[in-house]
């Protein structure tokens, strides 16, 4: 079975809470003891109707305020497909929230108020989810229940919104515009007939169909060692593997590959996946490979194929999005973690920082504060394996590290 | 509504379990993983024999036995930790009572659930672990569906839910300050019925209490309660016999069964999807109020 990671942005109050609320309750995903607990919940605060936002506003200061403050997982599965959503806040203080939501999704939903239409946050959701190069953006004009269903207002926001993507710099992105009413489950899981002008699928037909991202596999092979697995017991005396999982593209046993950064060339003996051989690995496998040759390969190292081996890269450029309170200062030292690879890295130059609202870059910045997003060159201790982000995504990003107290304060990825 | 099962379990979520294992053994000095004898800590297990095969797992299992298990499950416990040669290290809430660390809580609702988040971090303190590995979800409750993979705790145990660190890609940042550890939830992306699934699919044995079975149970707030010797209860709470089974494993003082003639794993699954009741709805110890877990995790509970 298939998963399909979604991530959700909105604003305070666009409706998402309610539509993700929607999406469970329509594929039967909430149980009846939490149904009973939304009802009272509901009532508490003196509603008259299942407020199905509560669902996923998990923590007291969510509750308290109305809002949602963190990335929060929410699980649901149709016969077809498992789905996972990062939902996330959609105020300009929680982009880096938005960013790590949306650093592992395949479908990109962003949700537009209709009567409102485009506003200052949907450029900036447009623009990470662009960055990031989600593959799918799935575009939900909501609340068309206030706007009279009005297939008029509706075709202008789908209007307005052409003008964002014409701005864009990556164009493969599959976008779809749907009507929807949250609150009454309209065009969400389910056809109520009322938007009788629109003929396109529902929100989760459209996610049902969506084609399973196998790009990954089609990219250069990549193969980070997490450890080397040497058993030294009898019935294993010599066995030497290296475990970790395929970042992109594929290795098959009898593939030449090198190891990096020593170089040294070997023959895939085997693919190991506990008690089973595989003949292949793939994009996202978690394997153990073993060598024809003894190679000194370690943690860090990477496996690679002959046929297409990265540039060991020292200094790089990268789209970063500063993620601390902390501002970044040009000049100073982070740890730089590509994958499981952690080197150091020293920040060379503030190339520019990007306007998310209008797409300009604002060059001469000496620091970056929390939120931002733009353009930094960095230079590392040792040579890192990483491909170009639009290149080969699964190899292109990456995380800095604060020396000092160790919290992740940025995200990167390499241009 | 009736669902449509799906059997087949999502190999991906496999794939990123192992990776988060081998992450855990490789970013951390002494790792050790917290097994509860329940479904949960049993796919752990799996996972790590997997993830470091044919390798040893590198890291002990600790059980923080509240002396309120079912002895089911300890008896399981005992038969995997020597079927797969693995290390156990076992602490016991009594012994936090004897110290006079916790006081016994009173009345009918008593459960020794709350105490043995101090012998937990006694045992973590203690065995100088910097990471423990557990098995909690983010499906089963809404903190939880909040909580990282790699989710730091300050020297208290402490979750701090608005200073956690931002997890990106597969990325996984166990870098900590001395007297921080960090609590990693492997299966944080699987539901409940990924778990049966997996159970299912590689054919792992799980405690007898799983399956429908009779036994005595009383009868409070709308909950089976399995009678014990540990369950405090009032004059009219007169124990009767029930075929009942159990969809979590906790103390017998805080677990309520559910009536049940499921006997094999896939008439377990069927009722799970049939279920009109959430898996923690039977949970006694998160009905104490709407945000019982988030003040339990704030307090280093799992």
């Amino acid at each position: 079975m298939e998963v399909l990671r979604i991530a959700t942005s909105g604003s305070v109050d666009d409706g998402k809470s309610t539509l993700i609320g929607r999406l469970l309750y329509d594929t039967n995903s909430i149980p009846q003891d939490k149904m009973e607990a939304l009802h009272a919940a509901s009532k508490r605060k003196g509603l008259d109707f299942t407020d199905l936002s509560l669902l996923t506003d998990g923590l007291v200061a969510e509750r308290e305020q109305g809002i949602t403050i963190d990335v929060a997982h929410i699980y649901f599965s149709t016969p077809n497909r498992k789905y996972i959503i990062a939902d996330t806040p959609g105020h300009i203080e929680y982009t880096r929230n938005m960013v790590t939501g949306a650093s592992n999704a395949q479908v990109s939903l962003i949700l537009i108020d209709a009567r409102k239409g485009i506003v200052e946050q949907t450029h900036r959701h447009f623009f990470i989810a662009n960055l990031l190069r989600i593959p799918y953006l799935a575009v939900c004009v909501n609340k068309m229940d206030l706007v009279e269903y009005s297939e008029a207002r509706f075709n202008q926001i789908v209007e307005d919104f052409q003008q964002l993507l014409a701005g864009a710099s990556y164009k493969a992105q599959e976008v779809k515009f749907i009507p929807i009413s949250s609150l009454y489950g309209e065009n969400v899981a389910t056809r109520t007939g009322i938007i009788n002008w629109y003929q396109g699928p529902t929100l989760l037909d459209y996610l049902e169909k969506i084609a399973f991202d196998q790009e990954d596999n089609r990219h250069p092979a990549r193969f980070p060692i997490q450890s080397v697995i040497r058993p030294r017991t009898t019935e294993y005396h010599d066995f030497r593997g290296f475990a970790g999982k395929v970042t992109s593209g594929h290795f098959n046993v009898g593939d030449e590959i090198i190891s990096l950064p020593s170089g040294q060339k070997s023959r895939i003996k085997t693919i190991e996946q506990f008690e089973k051989q595989l003949p292949a690995a793939h994009a996202r496998e978690s394997v153990v490979i073993t060598l024809e040759d003894e190679i000194d390969s370690s943690r860090g190292n990477m496996l690679v194929k002959t046929d297409n081996v990265p540039e060991q890269r020292k200094e790089i450029t990268a789209n970063i999005c500063w993620m601390d309170q902390q501002k970044l200062v040009a000049g100073k030292t982070y740890l730089l973690q590509h994958g499981i690879n952690r080197v150091k890295a020293k920040v060379q130059q503030i190339n520019f920082v990007i306007d998310v609202t209008s797409y300009q870059h604002i060059e001469g910045k000496n620091d970056m504060g929390l939120n931002d997003i733009g353009s930094i060159t960095l230079k590392t201790a040792q040579p890192i394996f990483a491909d170009i982000y639009a290149k080969n995504p699964a190899n292109g990003a990456f995380i800095l590290i604060d020396e000092f107290n160790n919290t992740t304060v940025a995200v990167g990825t390499l241009i | 509504m009736t669902h449509q099962i799906n059997w087949e379990f999502p190999q991906a979520l496999e794939d990123e379990a192992i990776y988060i294992l081998r992450e855990t053994a490789a970013q951390f000095e002494k790792p050790v993983l917290l097994f509860s004898g329940g479904k949960d800590s049993i796919t752990l297990v799996r996972l790590a024999q997997k993830a470091f095969y044919p390798g040893k797992v590198p890291f002990p299992l600790l059980h923080v036995d509240t002396g309120h298990n079912f002895p089911e499950t300890i008896e399981f416990r005992d038969w995997l930790v020597n079927t797969l040669g693995l290390d156990l290290i076992v602490r016991n809430v009594q012994d936090s009572i004897d110290q006079g660390k916790v006081q016994e809580e009173t009345g009918k609702y008593a459960s020794r659930n709350a105490l043995q988040t101090v012998t937990l971090l006694d045992a973590i303190e203690e065995g100088k672990f910097d990471a423990c590995i557990g098995g909690a979800r983010r499906d089963e409750e809404k903190a939880r569906a909040k909580e990282r993979i790699f989710s730091v705790r300050d020297e208290f145990g402490q979750w701090n839910a608005k200073m956690q660190r931002p997890e990106l890609f597969d990325i996984l940042n166990g870098k900590i300050n001395i007297g921080e550890n960090v609590r990693v939830f492997p299966i944080s992306n699987w539901t409940e019925l990924d778990v049966w699934n997996y159970i299912r699919r590689e054919k792992l044995e799980i405690p007898s209490i799983y399956f429908a079975h009779e036994r005595e149970i009383i009868e409070r707030d709308g909950l089976y309660w399995p009678y014990s010797a540990y369950l405090n209860t009032t004059a009219d709470e007169v124990p009767f016999r029930q075929k009942v089974r159990f969809r979590t494993v906790g103390d017998m003082t805080c677990t309520a069964a559910v009536l049940s003639e499921a006997d094999k794993l896939e008439d377990i699954i069927a009722e799970i999807m049939e279920a009109k009741i959430s898996e923690r709805g039977a949970r006694i110890d998160d009905k104490r109020s709407e945000a019982a877990m988030e003040k339990r995790k704030q307090a280093g509970y799992f």
